[in-house]
Parts: C-alpha cells; sequence; structure tokens
C-alpha cells in the first residue's frame, strides 16, 4: 500500500488506475469525469505555463508587451554566448550537489537519533519541524543578519577568531553562507520523511540482525538504509527539484546572487534578468533550459538510479 | 438548479450594483513602495488632497519595493487595468519613457487639463533626469536625494583629523588615521556601490558614463566609464580594501547600519539616509558634499538626483486625467513643497520652495539638509552632469557591482573589472535598444 502511495507522488492517478485496470461499465464518462480535477489542474499549473515559457523564449517583447516580434533562436543564442551563463551552471552545479548531499546526511543523522527511544522524543521532533514553517525569504534574511560581516552576531566571534569572514566580497564565504541557508530550511523536510521511514521499518527484522551479532553500525547499513531506499529515493529526487527551483528566495535574501556573480544559480538568473531585468525573453530561454536539464536528471534518476531501490 | 439560481441572484446582485449611479467622486488609484515615515507623508497627502477639493479621490496604496512596484504596475498595464499614477525610481525612467502609448506624459497632461504648468518653476537638475531632450516633462518628480558623505564628527576629532576631508586623497589620509586609533575594520565605506562609485562619481568629475549625454538624448549610447581618472579611483579602492581602509559595505543600503553604529566614521551614501542616521546614530554626525580628485579638470562639476518620480499610465478617461494634474499641481505648491522638504529631508522639487526654506534660515539649523542642494546645484550641468538613461538600468547596475565586487576581490584589475561592466552593459543597452523602437 505504501508503494503505492509513494509511487502516485510521482506519477498521475492515470497510471494507478491502469495498474489497477478498473472496470467502469456504467458510464463512460466517469473515468473521465474523475481524471478531470487532477488532469486541470496539472494543465493549468503545468503544461500551461510551461509552453506559455517556450513561446516566450522566441520572442523579444518590451516590459509593457507592446512591442513583440519572433526572433527564432535569438535568445537562445544571446544566453550561450555569455560566459555568465556557464559561470552560473557550474555555480548550480556546486551549490545543489552540496545542499542536496548535507541536507539529506544530516536529516539522516538526526532522524536514526530521534527514532531511538529518547525521553524528550516529541520535543526533540517538534524543534526539528520548526525550520520547515519559516518562509524563504525570512529565512534568507535572518541569516544575512546572523553572518553579516559587521552587524552579524556570529560574524564577531569568527572574526575573532582570525578568520576573515566577509561573505560580500569572497565568494567562497557568500556561497558557505547561502548553503547553510538553504540546508537549514531543508533538513526538516527530510527529516520528517526519514522518521517515517524508519518508523515504518519492522523492528524485528533489526532485532534479528542484533540476535545473529550484527553491531548498530552493521544494522544500520546492511538493514535499515537498503530498507529505507524508497525514502531516500524520493527525497533525492525532491531535493534535486528543490535547489534547482526553489532557493532563489533565500539566495535573493542572503547575497542577491552576489559578491561577483559568486551565488547566482541558474534559476536566480532567471528571476534576476526576467524580473529585474524586463529581459522576458531571455529569461524565458533559460527557464527552458532549466526545465529541460531537470527533467532529464529525473528521468536519469527514475531510469537507473530507481533500479537500486529496494520496494 | 440550485447553482444555476444561485448563478442568477449573484448576476442580478452585481447589475444592481452596478446600475446604482456611480459616485460623484472620481477615484485615483496611487501606486507607490514608501514605507515608514516616509508611507506616512504619501498617506497625508492624499488625505490633505482629498479633503481640499470634492470631486476626486486618491487612495494611495503600497506595493512594496521600488522594483516590486514597477512590476506590479508593469502586469497590471498588461491585464488592462493599471493604476493612474505609479511610482518609479529612477533607473526606471527609460523602460518607463519607451512605453510610448503605456504612459501619458506629464507635460501633455497637463497641456490637456489646463492647469496652470511652467516647467521652468522646477529645478532642472531634477526635472532634468525626467525630461526629453528637448525639455518636455515626463514624469513628476517626487522624492529626490543625491550622494553625500555622512562624517562621525566625535570619531574625527578622536582621531585627531581636524577638518572634514574635501578631496579623495584626504579622505583617503583620514581614513587612515581612523583605522589606526581604533577603526580597524572601516576606515570609510559606502551604499549603492554603483550609484556611488560609478554613476555619481563620473558626474562630479564631469565625466561620461556614456555617450549622447549618458544616454539622455538616445537609446543609442554606449558606455564609457573605463577612463584612467575611474580605473585610477577603483585601483586606489582596490588598495585600500586590502588592509580595510576601505571596507565593502554591499550592493543596496544595508551597510548604512555600519555608519550608525559607529564602525564606519566616514560613509557615502543616500541624503535621504538622513531620518535614519537622526533616529540611530548616537553621536555628532553631519553630512559634507562628495569627495573629488584635484587633479580632474572642473571637479567637483554638480551631481545628479536618485530617487523616484510618479507616472501616469495611459489609456485613462479625460476626468480621471484632468484630477491627476489638480493632484500634481496640489504638490507644486510652494508652502506645501518647502514644507515637506523640511520635514521629510526630500529635495525640494521647485525653486520658489529652495528658496523660501533659504529664506526662513532653515539651512542654518539644518545644514545637512542644504549639502545635496548644493552639490545638485554648484554648478551649470553640462552633458555629463545632467542625469543618466539607461535602458534595463535596474540590472546594469547589479552587473556594474558585481564587477566592482570582483575587483575588490583581488580577482581582477581594476582596469579589467571596469572593461567588463561596459561591456557586459554595452551588450545589455543594444538588447533594450532593439525592443524599445
Amino acid at each position: 500500500m505504501t508503494n503505492a502511495l509513494r509511487q502516485s507522488l510521482f506519477l498521475s492517478l492515470i497510471w494507478v488506475c491502469m495498474e489497477k485496470s478498473a472496470v467502469f461499465n456504467r458510464s463512460k464518462l466517469l473515468p473521465y469525469a474523475l481524471l478531470a480535477p487532477q488532469l486541470i489542474i496539472t494543465f493549468v499549473f503545468f503544461y500551461w505555463p510551461a509552453s506559455q515559457a517556450v513561446l516566450q523564449s522566441f520572442k523579444r517583447e518590451d516590459a509593457f508587451g507592446l512591442v513583440s516580434e519572433f526572433v527564432g533562436l535569438e535568445n537562445y543564442q544571446a544566453l550561450f554566448a555569455q560566459p555568465e551563463y556557464y559561470k552560473a551552471m557550474l555555480t548550480t552545479l556546486i551549490f545543489s550537489t552540496l545542499v542536496a548531499a548535507l541536507s539529506l546526511s544530516i536529516a539522516l543523522l538526526f532522524a536514526t537519533q530521534a527514532d531511538k527511544n529518547l525521553k524528550a522524543a516529541p520535543v526533540y521532533k517538534t524543534f526539528m519541524i520548526w525550520p520547515y514553517a519559516v518562509a524563504p525569504a525570512v529565512a534568507g534574511v535572518l541569516w544575512f543578519f546572523i553572518f553579516h560581516p559587521s552587524l552579524g552576531t556570529l560574524a564577531r566571534p569568527l572574526r575573532g577568531l582570525g578568520l576573515d569572514w566577509n561573505p560580500l566580497l569572497n565568494g567562497n564565504h557568500a556561497m558557505t553562507l547561502v548553503v547553510m541557508s538553504a540546508v537549514w530550511k531543508q533538513i526538516a523536510y527530510n527529516f520528517l520523511f526519514f522518521l517515517a521511514g524508519l518508523q515504518s521499518i519492522p523492528k524485528s527484522v533489526i532485532e534479528a540482525g542484533a540476535i545473529d551479532g550484527a553491531g548498530p553500525m552493521r544494522r544500520f547499513w546492511t538493514i535499515i538504509f537498503p530498507l529505507l531506499s524508497p525514502t531516500t529515493f524520493f527525497l533525492l529526487v525532491v531535493n534535486i527539484v528543490y535547489v534547482f527551483f526553489d532557493t532563489f528566495g533565500i539566495i535573493d535574501a542572503v547575497t542577491g546572487g552576489g559578491p561577483a556573480g559568486a551565488t547566482t544559480t541558474m534559476v536566480y538568473k532567471v528571476y534576476a534578468d526576467g524580473r529585474l531585468g524586463g529581459d522576458l525573453g531571455g529569461s524565458a530561454a533559460q527557464s527552458v533550459v532549466l526545465m529541460v536539464i531537470v527533467i532529464a536528471l529525473t528521468a536519469v534518476q527514475f531510469k537507473y538510479v530507481e533500479r537500486k531501490v529496494q520496494y | 438548479m440550485m447553482l444555476r439560481h444561485f448563478g442568477l441572484a449573484t448576476t442580478l446582485a452585481t447589475t444592481l450594483a452596478l446600475a446604482t449611479p456611480a459616485h460623484a467622486v472620481t477615484e485615483l488609484q496611487w501606486w507607490h513602495a514608501m514605507t515608514g515615515a516616509n508611507n506616512d507623508v504619501v498617506n497625508k497627502l492624499a488625505a490633505d488632497f482629498n479633503a481640499s477639493q470634492s470631486d476626486y479621490k486618491v487612495m494611495p496604496s503600497f506595493k512594496g519595493g521600488y522594483a516590486d512596484t514597477m512590476n506590479a504596475g508593469i502586469a497590471a498595464f498588461r491585464a488592462g487595468n493599471a493604476p493612474h499614477i505609479m511610482q518609479v525610481f529612477e533607473v526606471g525612467t527609460a523602460t518607463m519613457m519607451s512605453a510610448t502609448g503605456a504612459i501619458k506624459p506629464v507635460y501633455q497632461l497637463m497641456k490637456d487639463a489646463g492647469e496652470p504648468f511652467d516647467p521652468k518653476a522646477y529645478l532642472p537638475t531634477i526635472t532634468g533626469y525626467y525630461s526629453t531632450s528637448k525639455g518636455d516633462m515626463l514624469s513628476f518628480p517626487f522624492n529626490s536625494s543625491s550622494t553625500v558623505m555622512w562624517i562621525n564628527k566625535d570619531e574625527l576629532k578622536k582621531a585627531g583629523i581636524a577638518e572634514i576631508p574635501k578631496t579623495w586623497p584626504e579622505v583617503f589620509a583620514a581614513a587612515k588615521k581612523l583605522k589606526a586609533s581604533g577603526h580597524e575594520t572601516c576606515g570609510f565605506s559606502n551604499a549603492w556601490a554603483s550609484w556611488v562609485h560609478i554613476e555619481q562619481f563620473s558626474a562630479w568629475h564631469n565625466v561620461a558614463i556614456g555617450t549622447k549625454a549618458n544616454g539622455l538624448d538616445g537609446f543609442d549610447t554606449v558606455l564609457k566609464f573605463n577612463s584612467p581618472l575611474h580605473v585610477k579611483h577603483l585601483q586606489n579602492l582596490i588598495d585600500l580594501q586590502k588592509d580595510k581602509t576601505y571596507d565593502y559595505a554591499g550592493r543596496a543600503n544595508a551597510g548604512e547600519a555600519r555608519f550608525g553604529s559607529g564602525e564606519c566614521a566616514i560613509f557615502l551614501t543616500s541624503s535621504g539616509y538622513y531620518g535614519t542616521a537622526k533616529g540611530t546614530a548616537k553621536f555628532d554626525f553631519t553630512s559634507a558634499p562628495m569627495p573629488y580628485y584635484p587633479d580632474a579638470a572642473g571637479a567637483p562639476q554638480n551631481s545628479i538626483i536618485g530617487g523616484a518620480s510618479l507616472w501616469v499610465m495611459g489609456g485613462k478617461k479625460p476626468e480621471e486625467y484632468k484630477g491627476v494634474a489638480k493632484f500634481f499641481a496640489f504638490l507644486s505648491d510652494t508652502n506645501r513643497q518647502a514644507k515637506l522638504h523640511q520635514e521629510s529631508g526630500y529635495l525640494p522639487i521647485t525653486k520658489a520652495a529652495y528658496e523660501k526654506t533659504k529664506a526662513d534660515g532653515f539651512y542654518q539649523k539644518n545644514p545637512i539638509l542644504e549639502t545635496p542642494l548644493k552639490e545638485l546645484t554648484n554648478k551649470e550641468p553640462t552633458e555629463n552632469s545632467r542625469g543618466l538613461r539607461f535602458g534595463n538600468m535596474v540590472q546594469m547596475r547589479d552587473v556594474w557591482a558585481e564587477e566592482i565586487e570582483a575587483a575588490l576581490a583581488g580577482k581582477k584589475t581594476a582596469q579589467e573589472a571596469l572593461d567588463a561592466a561596459v561591456s557586459r552593459g554595452n551588450a545589455m543597452l543594444r538588447t533594450f535598444e532593439k525592443t524599445a523602437k
């Protein structure tokens, strides 16, 4: 049952219906009516905007939409001629790898600890979930002020230790800061899923391992981790999508893409060029590229990584 | 069936509501980006205007920061329900004026409405920014400011600096003394990096930011701020950044807090910082004109403005435009302008209001508020100091700041950074030129 539930997160209702091969005798319209809400939502919130983005990427338009002309692939040509775009790609690669890896592994560590028989477990769990309720921009502002080189409460001790902490000019410091903020924000979400995953692993399996003489580490790597793989896989996909699309609010509030473009990821560049720059065509071209990359990444994950998943 | 009845009832109700005679009062939407004390100013102006007559009602609504307000207005225009008046920051000027049909130029608005309007009554350094090369005023200046140098007098005294520095070499020397006297993390600094070190710096030294009078005379302008003087200045900053005699404080104005906290005793930012400084600084402070290089011919020239103006959106009814025109005439009133200036710290937009404030002896008591006016009117503006108008300016400022950051971080030389800022900026100008036919 949990299988079907998890899969339905990825695949639409149609798939489930087909698998179960339900038969509707009375009305031919009923299945369509049942599917309609899902289809309408997918169409309105995904296919329609996505097709608009594709259309927009072939056009050059002023901000007010007064002049609009078809320019073919010109926006794409201009995009791939910019050295800044390749830099943003590299930045995205570094940023997303760091955020996904760190937020997944830290959340897993926390979840395994919270899964033990602790006295204050509910309190601990509640605190762990809180950061998820903080809006990305607010989280960004918090981190910005905590680590602001001259105003920050934690920046002063850092400087006191002799580290010339300066995310306003040092690209690596700025990257560290946005990674920390984005990870902090995402740990809560991953923690929740990992904890649920851990709790659904039958205790008997683990106890059997213990009786056979497997230590805690061995039990974790040979029993718990493989049984947790569906959750891990699901979180991997969700986290990749998170770092690619949802982190621009944090980046905007913490560094504004700076210094010198060191934290300008692809999605932040879409925002900067489209919203701040009013270059809708160029920005749309970037979203299309980004969309293709994420679709490809997700497809690759399903095709190759999912094979290792044991449902 | 129930549903249908419900729908019918709603339609009926709506029709009835619409059928009742419209209010005799014409409502005028005013979208703005003013927060805090400035928000109160906006609301009070609207309330005063509404109380002064009974035909029109100005309804201000806050739409977020400058960029947000502009984007909200543009989106509303695309959806066919733009506000009547929209506050747009100075760097959005090129985008707005190129949108023929989306806007109603102010000079035309005043002419159509038959309101008395003399463009010469306004301070040219302010209206020049918002006028065509022929002198036709396109938008109505609202809140204007300029860059000034804020000085922590107590700390300067402690460091043994007798006089407020006037030139850049004097500022550098003073910053070294400040650093030696305990300001280890910041000799001097600034907010709004591109605005201060490129835009204002160029105007103040009478060197071009771009051709065609910094873009005022045409969108086919080309950037030129990689001149030897610009390179020299940036190189000085790079050298001083190494030991924090100069310490970069970010692109926008969050760094202003470093002045208020006493960390940086010399700080260049907007004259509009006055209100915050008054509220937060626990020391004796003042403002001074921007420094200059004494060996640069003609410096100091005059500074240019920052801030925002009010744009009138196109496609509204003549009756509504009449109301907007009346509102602008109301805002231009000498006593009102003088009061607004003295209370809020905004620059007065009419010559008469400036003269009146002077005559009242206000500046003797508040010299801080006269510094930006002295800078703006220091000399008759030249091609290089009338203002600037570049398309994509919002983002271009970020691109320029990026290159300044790369230089200060030691990743590029001053020349490389400015060359890159110029060439990337030019590419953006060409994209804009293509859409703004």
